[in-house]
């Protein structure tokens, strides 16, 4: 009698939104049919079967939201029957008007029966210690500890044999560093309280939105930010553009010169291409490019990788093809993760210049701004009409200090200002 | 208090029991006239005459089947094998009488009989006269074992032996036999089933019983000394009763448990302690439990190779490094 739980379908995902049932009660499935769709914090997916039989009982309604391995399906095998079975009850699902007021940032939801927990593992390779994503080798003491504590196992170098992450490890980890564990914060949110006469729409939080906020306030609570600005001379990046698209037939945009200009200067100046890693520092022999990407309620930053080593075509390519399936929530858990470095670029919104959050455990990110048109005072001390973009870095002060990141701010206006070099 | 050895510690212990309660008697090969073949009973025929001190022909099936039945009648017998290694051949008196009896008969009938001698590997004496059959007879529910490591221990423990209404299987070491160690004159019990914190330490947990604790107590020092590293030396004392409590205290003091064994490694003694570990300790635990073991053979004849065969205090000392 096999129950179908709601799979893991990446890294943080600790809940899913069960989108829509492809078949209903009675049907007969095969191994490998597709049940259903599910919704996690990243991406819609489809949920195949590995079971075959009669789908028996559906638990979940369409929209229902439930923890990684809740039961979410009956399948019985030919000539089984249902039994006495509990019927399993999903977790709560969004917070009724009168939530109260503190309500953690996880749904705790109903404990997970044996079994559950035993194919929630063998979907998603968890070890003991729930924060963590992925199979890391620690002792049952460091497991401990690092519940107690809120420390992620997967953010922990283990020095014991083999690299196991002992209680050492854990008990000199900074607590919940890079990522916390959601609800760790020990300040308490500050909720809203209704407004008399107020109309309101109460919109239960996303998957997404979940992962954003805890994500963010994880970035602006514990990574000391500092921003350096540069305005640039974007005058050769228009010209450039124009020329290139005249000799080539291609298109590309703004954004594409600014990206391939970010992942070049990255590998010059590699100590910002850098992560920090509790104890030591990360620094990344390549440049693994985050975009952030908007999409309907929220944003992702799907990743490309060694972009130092593309064109711009390829990049422009590759923009292109991530921010279509990021739409269509199409992106695979992988493709969001490796990051190196940041960029996020607010221009076509029209915003000249803005200061972004840390995207952890990177230590950098850029926020570009939109080229304007202002006057300039030129070589000559005449006033003249410019072409200006705006370009902010936020670091993280633990991996980078303000003069290396001058130093890297210096390579990519010098890159920007001279695109022609992007093309060596 | 006095300085004697291992055997006269227990050659003190019997003689009180003889002197205490007259249905105490001493038989086994040689153990009369010539004074033992380890002279563990020296003098004792001489002092306590034939009828408390009696010699046996070769024959353990038979003298160990008459020490179930002299048991049964109310005597207590304390029953030398030379060698351990030779019990296997009286294992039906041991296993199914003197260990089924109790339970076979409702509860009406003890055997109260102490089953003793030497039982340990490293003298060049053989397979068959170096087996060390501590986890053959703990598997036996209605047996106890007790397996001393110093002189002060053996004597509080065959007294309490010879005390104990059930059968105990006493396992001593030959190699232990000329040891010496502060032991009290006069009467004293420990209890069985008690296990004893001989070193204190922080670090790790090295649990052992018989020679392998003064094996423990040995690494422990060159831990302390040249790593740095605190180890606590556990000795069981005895294997049956286990006394878990001290064992699980110990590790969950330290997070590490290294199990230090002269048995083999197979479905030995040191297999139990681990189960015992991963089922109550496995919170406690900061690296996986390790053993030191004999080697997985029979007792090696050859010499050099014999002396790699037991755990020594570098091999401990690796094996703790190893888990750190």
């Amino acid at each position: 009698m096999p129950e179908i739980t709601m799979p893991k379908l990446s890294d943080t995902m600790t809940e899913g939104t069960l989108l829509r049932w492809h078949k209903k009660k009675g049907d007969k499935i095969e191994v490998g049919d597709i049940l259903a769709e599910v919704e996690t914090d990243k991406a819609t997916m489809e949920m195949e079967s590995f079971e075959e039989g009669t789908l028996a009982d559906i638990f979940v309604p369409e929209g229902g939201k439930v923890l990684v391995g809740a039961a979410l399906a009956l399948v019985l095998k030919d000539g089984e029957k249902a039994g006495d079975k509990p019927k399993a009850s999903p977790a709560p699902t969004a917070p009724v008007a009168d939530a109260p007021a503190a309500r953690p940032a996880v749904s705790t939801g109903r404990p997970l029966t044996p079994r559950a927990r035993a194919a929630a593992l063998r979907s998603g390779g968890a070890g003991g210690n729930v924060n963590a994503g992925v199979r890391v080798k620690s002792t049952p003491l460091a497991r401990k500890i690092a519940d107690a504590r809120g420390v992620r196992l997967d953010a922990v170098k283990g020095t014991g044999p083999g690299g196991r992450i002992i209680a050492f490890d854990v008990e000199s980890a900074p607590v919940g560093s890079p990522a916390p564990a959601a609800g760790s914060s020990s300040v308490a949110a500050i909720l809203p309280t209704p407004i008399a006469g107020m109309p309101e729409t109460r919109v239960p939080l996303s998957g997404m939105r979940r992962v954003i906020a805890e994500r963010l306030l994880a970035s602006k609570t514990q990574i000391p930010h500092f921003y350096l600005s540069i305005e640039i001379d974007a005058a050769p990046m228009m010209a450039f553009r124009k020329e290139y698209i005249a000799a080539s037939g291609g298109k590309i945009t703004f954004n594409d010169i600014a990206l391939s200009a970010v992942a070049r200067a990255a590998m010059q100046k590699p100590k910002v291409n850098a992560a920090f890693a509790g104890d030591a520092i990360i620094e990344y022999g390549s440049v693994n490019l985050s975009v952030a990407i908007a999409v309907e309620d929220g944003l992702v930053t799907p990743v490309i990788r060694d972009a130092q080593k593309l064109s711009l075509k390829e990049i422009s390519a590759a923009v292109k093809d991530l921010a279509t399936r990021a739409r269509d929530k199409k992106l695979k858990p992988d493709e969001y993760a490796g990051g190196t470095i940041t960029v996020s670029n607010l221009g076509s919104y029209g915003i000249e210049q803005f200061c972004a959050i840390v995207n952890p455990p990177q230590a950098a990110i850029l926020a570009v701004g939109a080229i304007v048109k202002k006057p300039v005072v030129n070589s000559c001390d005449e006033i003249e009409i410019g072409h200006r973009m705006s370009i902010t870095l936020s670091g993280d002060h633990r991996v980078v200090d303000g003069a290396v990141a001058a130093e890297y701010m210096t390579a990519l206006r010098k890159l920007l200002e001279s695109p022609a070099l992007l093309l060596l | 208090m006095p300085l004697i050895t291992y055997r006269q510690a227990l050659n003190d212990a019997f003689a009180e029991e003889l002197t205490r309660d007259e249905n105490v008697f001493l038989m086994g090969e040689e153990v009369a006239q010539y004074n033992g073949a380890y002279k563990v009973t020296e003098g004792l025929w001489k002092r306590f005459g034939s009828k408390r001190v009696i010699d046996t022909p070769i024959s353990e099936a038979a003298f160990l089947g008459l020490g179930v039945g002299a048991a049964m009648m109310g005597l207590r017998p304390v029953v030398e094998l030379m060698f351990w290694s030779f019990a296997y051949v009286g294992f039906d008196q041991i296993i199914n009488n003197a260990g089924c009896v109790r339970y076979m008969s409702g509860g009406l009938i003890n055997v109260p009989m102490v089953i003793r001698g030497p039982a340990n590997g490293g003298t060049n004496v053989g397979a068959t006269h170096s087996h060390t059959p501590e986890n053959f007879l703990a598997n036996t529910p209605g047996l106890k074992v007790v397996c001393p490591a110093t002189p002060y221990d053996a004597k509080g423990l065959m007294i309490s032996s010879i005390r104990d209404n059930d059968t105990v299987c006493f396992m001593e070491n030959t190699l232990l036999y000329g040891d010496l160690g502060e032991v009290p004159e006069g009467s004293y019990t420990i209890p069985l089933g008690v296990a004893e914190v001989k070193r204190e330490g922080l670090d790790v947990s090295l649990i052992a019983h018989g020679r392998a604790v003064l094996t423990c107590l040995a690494a422990a020092e060159i831990l302390a000394t040249e790593h740095g590293i605190e180890a606590e030396v556990v000795d069981l004392r005895s294997i049956r009763p286990l006394d878990e409590e001290t064992i699980l205290n110990s590790v969950a003091k330290t997070h590490r448990a290294i199990l230090v064994d002269e048995n083999k490694p197979f479905c030995g003694v040191s297999s139990q302690i681990a189960a015992l570990l991963a089922e109550h300790a496995f919170d406690d635990l900061d690296a996986p439990v390790l053993r030191v073991t004999a080697l997985d053979a029979p007792a090696i004849y050859s010499m050099p190779l014999e002396k790699l065969q037991l755990p020594d205090a570098q091999a401990v000392v690796a094996k703790v490094l190893s888990s750190f």
